[in-house]
């Protein structure tokens, strides 16, 4: 745990001296105070579920901008070469990227949006319930799609591919519930729909916690950390 | 760790029937060496020999297609980190953060290793490269001879027994050059050394082994000063006179132990004088020269080059192949 947590430290202090995790944190915050304030003079209703819809959607397109140079960045400037023979193992060095990316994504996107709460808490009465499984489902969700940036970045060198890749993933994640209900009712249909992150988000927001969305994003999160270890792993007989 | 030193080998590296192919290119072909504790073993080859990838096994970092080696009594692929933990490795292109710190960037690599005390550790290996002031300066800002120097630290920060070493002088100035050099010398004896180079001089005047590698394939081994003697077999003498004339090669023959002269261009007077080995025939020539009144301009041993001693090695390889 010692090395992944060296891993992690020198990905924050290096996120937090490049302008890219500032641009990304504020481009968030800005498009997302901008829905929140309409949705709440729309609805007038003091809730966060229409928030968190949008945040998710949001994030698909910010999380692979987040994680895109973690791995292709150490590969193109040979960095990896000390990292892979330092005595650490290959999935420290994943694991403590991913958390790296993670612990970011919770203090400068999630963080900030907690204000929303106190306004919610100021001009109304809010239920507090599905507020707090919301935010939770953000941060297991919103890693899972972190996760998935992790995994492309380990694939390429190049910054730019490993963000378009990890998208073209999430998107086939996010529209494959359209995909399933094409393949019916049936087994098929339904494994398909259950690989949808549309299908899983929902509960979390309404102030669900369900065990089988849980298991997802932990899934998704195990499974595409793995792969990214099988491929520097690769990398190294090539 | 007593335990590690009571049954420590004497041999700090064994190489043994080393092969890496990638698809149908063949990098490296059968290579087993042996170095010895203290040793500094030089690497010279030209590109594409097989050097780095040789590093690349013994560091971890790559995998053997064939083979096995063992680094600080510890096999490089079942106790892979391990053999890490005792290693520090400067690869060609300088593994650095340019965003960080010399100070962290350092710490970084020494938390990497579990070094126990790092403040002193990381002060040691400032000190060793001479980064004493750059400590809080980006890496990015600073110049190629600097960045050198930090990836060195980096390689001695959590002081290994094994330091190897991919063309640790390259893009220095020549102070720096020596100082390089003079580092590396002052670590052979407690720590065994691996390093990588083109350059001949840089070979015999650090390194105690040299290794010739070529088309993955050792071709040589030896200490520098019996290499360059063992290809050589004669030495030569570089002469420029001011008035060329035919008759210079047949008269400086019966020079005693002088082999051979070749006229190398008749316009500028330019002579290859080749003389018995271990002799110096300078001083014969130069009186001769003066005697016949040919206008010395110019007399001077001339030294091997290394790919001079490259082509004379991979060359006679081929012929011993080829019989």
């Amino acid at each position: 745990m010692k090395n992944v947590w060296t891993i992690t430290s020198r990905e924050l202090q290096s996120y937090f001296v490049s302008p890219i995790a500032y641009v990304i944190s504020a481009l968030f915050l800005v498009a997302m105070g901008y829905l929140f304030s309409l949705i709440l003079i729309n609805s007038q209703d003091a809730s966060m579920q229409s928030t968190f819809s949008n945040m998710m959607f949001l994030l698909l397109l910010l999380a692979p901008a987040l994680t895109m140079k973690l791995l292709a960045d150490e590969q193109r400037m040979g960095t990896i070469e000390l990292l892979l023979t330092s005595p650490v193992n290959d999935w420290q060095v994943v694991l403590g990227k991913f958390l790296g990316s993670l612990i970011l994504f919770a203090v400068m996107l999630v963080g900030p949006t907690l204000y929303y709460v106190l306004i919610l808490k100021v001009f109304g009465s809010p239920d507090y319930g599905p507020i707090l499984t919301g935010y939770l489902g953000l941060l297991l969700l919103g890693g899972s799609f972190l996760a998935v940036g992790v995994f492309t970045s380990a694939l390429t060198q190049n910054q730019v591919i490993a963000y378009f890749a990890g998208l073209v993933i999430l998107i086939l994640l996010w529209i494959a519930d359209a995909a399933g209900g094409v393949a019916g009712t049936g087994s098929i249909g339904n494994m398909v729909s259950y690989l949808a992150i549309t299908q899983h988000y929902n509960n979390f927001f309404r102030g669900v916690i369900d065990t089988t969305d849980v298991v997802y994003a932990l899934s998704v999160i195990a499974v595409a950390l793995f792969l990214a270890t099988q491929v520097l792993q690769t990398r190294r007989w090539r | 760790m007593a335990v590690e030193q009571a049954q420590e080998p004497e041999k700090t590296i064994e190489v043994q029937n080393l092969s890496k192919i990638y698809g149908n290119f063949e990098a490296l072909r059968d290579v087993s060496f042996e170095v010895k504790k203290g040793e500094i073993l030089g690497f010279l080859g030209p590109n594409g020999a097989g050097k780095t990838t040789t590093m690349r096994i013994l560091t971890g970092f790559m995998p053997p297609s064939s083979g096995t080696a063992r680094v600080a009594g510890y096999d490089i692929f079942s106790e892979s980190l391990k053999a890490r933990k005792r290693i520090g490795y400067l690869p060609e292109s300088v593994p650095l953060y340019t965003e960080m710190t010399v100070y962290d960037y350092l710490d970084f690599a020494a938390r990497l290793r579990d070094v126990p005390h790092r403040d002193t550790a990381i002060e040691r290996a400032m000190e060793m490269t001479n980064l004493g002031e750059r400590a809080d300066t980006l890496i990015g800002k600073l110049s190629k001879g600097f960045r050198q120097r930090v990836g060195i630290a980096q390689a001695l920060v959590h002081e290994p027994e094994v330091l190897i070493m991919d063309e640790p002088t390259i893009g220095l100035d020549p102070k720096q050059i020596i100082e390089v050099r003079n580092l590396i010398k002052s670590l052979g004896g407690e720590h065994t050394v691996i390093l990588s180079t083109h350059i001949l001089p840089e070979v015999s005047q650090t390194c105690t082994r040299v290794l010739i590698i070529n088309d993955g394939k050792i071709v040589a081994e030896d200490t520098p000063a019996r290499l360059t003697a063992r290809v050589r077999g004669a030495e030569h003498i570089f002469l420029q006179v001011a008035k060329p004339a035919p008759e210079i090669p047949s008269a400086l023959e019966k020079v005693q132990g002088v082999l051979g002269v070749q006229a190398k261009d008749s316009a500028t007077g330019t002579y290859e004088i080749e003389t018995t080995l271990g002799t110096d025939r300078r001083a014969d020539i130069a009186t001769m020269a003066v005697q016949k009144g040919w206008g010395l301009l110019e007399l001077r041993p001339v030294g091997m080059s290394l790919e001079e001693v490259f082509l004379k090695l991979t060359t006679e390889e081929s012929e011993q192949v080829g019989q």
